[in-house]
């Protein structure tokens, strides 16, 4: 009789297991089937071209891409012992330190005095983010055009002061700072709405308490804005750096990579020995590198950052 | 000697749309002074005027005898505690009360000596290193009302600090904000839209509706002698009790329904075939015997409050309700004898809401105490 009720029990505990994981299957199945859509669209268009890389960067290869002879390590040395690579990898590094303050700090002045409850701010918003809506190869001829040595509005405003006329695209000294200058404009639009959206998101009661404890605009500024921003600032530095090393268009339409190569940044240099030199050996060893350095860089900053950023 | 004075203060938004309404008042020196009334009446605005936030379309705002129409926020000597507390997220306790002193580059040892001083007071000390939200929502309360104590400004302005707490703690904050009021000796202008707060925390109250001040006075008063059918229904719980009446002869007649005798004394003041609204607390619903009875109701409700028992009648097209001490024996359907005087009741008129006679009986208990 006992014996009888235990094995009632048992079988009413196997059929609630059996039917728990008969659930759990169903479930996991109708999860990958809502994912698949994405799961496909990646595989074709992200992880098979990253995996293809990375197997490339491992072979000699002939014009159309085939791979012919595996050779290890060797593209790899090669490139880090080619002077143009070092150069190309000092170049990027450059570019990053000339755009991504220069972008931070200018969107942020831009987007705190855009952020005051004025008559006719809309316009001077809608002026400040319009750089987003301007493809850059639009934005670059706009640049080409300010840059040209002899009727460019730029030299034409040093020859006002009586100063002499600066080559920008063509004189070594001055390229890379001039595609940093024009790329620097061309980010502003997309930097300061992100900014300017972190900026509204802040309670107006904050500063409202601190305007009865009589804290000036510069303490506000100091103490409140900057730290409550802090999460969107981290957020716009990453996405700014990430940018920065894979800028491509503006040195393509501008110089090229010339002068003397002082603008040819990774993925230009990416770019030529794939499509100019049939390279794709080395080319992909070159992206593999670039690969790891954004993401190496990017955990980094999310290891220092992390800490300083006040998520609420 | 008055701390805050309002002349003809009016706010308008879009030189259209007024909010507020030639508001006159004075609030006196360590007062605890109560602005009150239902949501868009329009009360935290005038308390931001007050503090400086809002400008002020017209009129004049005094403080201690002088204009401050003017002033920034930070020169009218007050400190503020928001509803939802305004906290910096990103600040300890500790940075969150000494923000202001900071900010005012005070001396160190005064700030540390201060900033002991008001933790210990709000039993705060344990936290100082926390981060709000960190903190339960009456310990973020406490961080918000040290705040303002530690700025050790004579003015105080609260904007419905209570409204995110829970029953419990907010009828102890209440206590201790009041205790707190009376220690420090500060003037206080508190905004509230709960009527138990304004009547158990303040010296005096302002009831405001629609922009415009319905009443102002001590919470007794306001209780017995409503200005009007507004304040007769806001304050108080369960709400004064209302009907159309109309004098007939010897009779009060109720909501087409009730007919009270009256005597030629209690009307005499009154227009006779004049439509009026008469009011009445439910604790003048009196509970009586058979024998004592003047009227019997039919029960539509009845909800047991352990103390006391609140009873629902229907009298005409109104629900009124009746509130009993004790644990009484009533069931929906009923019929119940209940005891009614004109003694009690307050007339109103009817078109333009103003109170035109007081419940009689009120005076004579007052009488009776002093």
């Amino acid at each position: 009789m006992n014996g009888a009720a235990v094995s009632v029990q048992s079988d009413a505990a196997d059929l609630i297991e059996k039917e728990k994981r008969k659930r759990r299957t169903k479930n996991v199945l109708k999860g990958i089937l809502f994912l698949l859509p994405s799961i496909v669209f990646f595989s074709i268009f992200l992880f098979y071209p990253m995996i293809r890389t990375v197997y490339l960067s491992f072979f000699l290869t002939n014009a159309s891409g085939a791979p012919t002879v595996f050779v290890g390590m060797d593209n790899f040395i090669q490139i880090f012992s080619a002077p143009l690579f070092l150069n190309s990898l000092k170049t990027t590094f450059l570019f990053v330190l000339y755009t991504v303050p220069g972008t931070i700090v200018i969107s942020l002045f831009l987007a705190v005095i855009a952020n005051e409850k004025l008559r006719g701010i809309g316009v001077f918003r809608t002026i400040f983010s319009s750089t987003m809506g301007i493809s850059v190869a639009a934005a670059s001829v706009f640049w080409m055009f300010l840059f040209h040595p002899t009727m460019g509005w730029l030299n034409q405003f040093l020859s006002i002061f009586g100063m002499e006329a600066i080559g920008w695209l063509t004189d070594p000294k001055w390229a890379l700072l001039s595609v940093s200058l024009s790329t620097i404009w061309m980010n502003i639009g997309f930097t300061f709405l992100i900014l300017l959206g972190g900026l509204q998101s802040i309670d107006s009661y904050l500063y409202e308490s601190a305007d009865i404890d009589g804290a000036g605009y510069f303490y506000k500024l100091r103490r409140i804005t900057v730290p409550m921003l802090s999460p969107t600032l981290f957020f716009v530095v990453t996405v700014t750096l990430i940018n920065a090393f894979q800028t491509f268009g503006q040195v393509d339409m501008l110089t090229r990579g010339g002068p003397q190569n002082e603008t040819n940044v990774i993925v230009y240099s990416i770019y030529r020995d794939a499509f100019v030199n049939y390279q794709y050996g080395t080319a992909s060893a070159q992206a593999v590198i670039l690969f790891a350095i954004i993401l190496g860089l990017t955990l980094l900053q999310f290891k220092l950052g992390e800490r300083k950023v006040h998520y609420q | 000697m008055s701390h805050i004075e309002l002349l003809n203060v009016s706010k308008s938004y879009d030189k259209q749309r007024s909010v507020l309404n030639e508001i006159d008042v004075s609030i006196e020196k360590g007062e605890f002074f109560v602005l009150v009334g239902p949501s868009g009446s329009g009360k935290s605005t005038l308390l931001r005027m007050i503090a400086g936030l809002e400008e002020i379309t017209s009129g004049t705002l005094h403080m201690n005898g002088q204009v401050v129409n003017h002033l920034p926020p930070k020169d009218r000597h007050l400190s503020m505690v928001f509803q939802n507390y305004a906290l910096y997220p990103h600040l300890t306790v500790e940075q969150n009360i000494l923000f202001g002193l900071n900010a005012k580059k005070m001396d160190k040892k005064e700030q540390k000596k201060r900033l002991h001083e008001t933790a210990e007071m709000m039993g705060l000390t344990e936290l100082l290193k926390r981060k709000p939200r960190q903190l339960s929502g009456g310990q973020r309360q406490r961080v918000a009302l040290a705040r303002s104590v530690v700025s050790e400004a004579p003015l105080c302005l609260m904007d419905e600090p209570l409204s995110n707490l829970d029953a419990k703690l907010r009828a102890h904050m209440r206590m201790e904000i009041r205790r707190l009021q009376k220690k420090l000796g500060l003037t206080m202008v508190y905004v509230t839209h709960d009527q138990v707060e304004a009547m158990t925390m303040g010296d005096r109250i302002m009831v405001l509706n629609d922009g415009k001040v319905q009443q102002v006075g001590e919470p007794i008063a306001l209780y017995n002698e409503p200005a009007n059918v507004f304040v007769a229904s806001f304050i108080g719980s369960p709400k004064m009790n209302m009907g159309r009446a109309v004098v007939k002869g010897q009779q009060l007649v109720v909501e087409d329904s009730l007919s009270i005798p009256v005597e030629a004394a209690d009307v005499v003041d009154l227009p006779k075939n004049r439509k009026m609204i008469a009011g009445i607390r439910a604790e003048h619903l009196s509970q009586v015997t058979s024998d004592e009875k003047t009227h019997v109701l039919d029960v539509i409700s009845v909800e047991h409050l352990g103390n006391e028992t609140m009873v629902t009648f229907e009298v005409g097209r109104e629900f009124w309700t009746a509130k009993w001490l004790g644990q009484q024996i009533v069931h929906v359907g009923d019929r119940v004898p209940v005891g009614l005087s004109v003694k009690n009741i307050s007339f109103f008129d009817a078109e333009t809401g103003e109170l035109m006679k007081a419940a009689s009986s009120q005076k004579q208990k007052e009488g009776v105490a002093i």
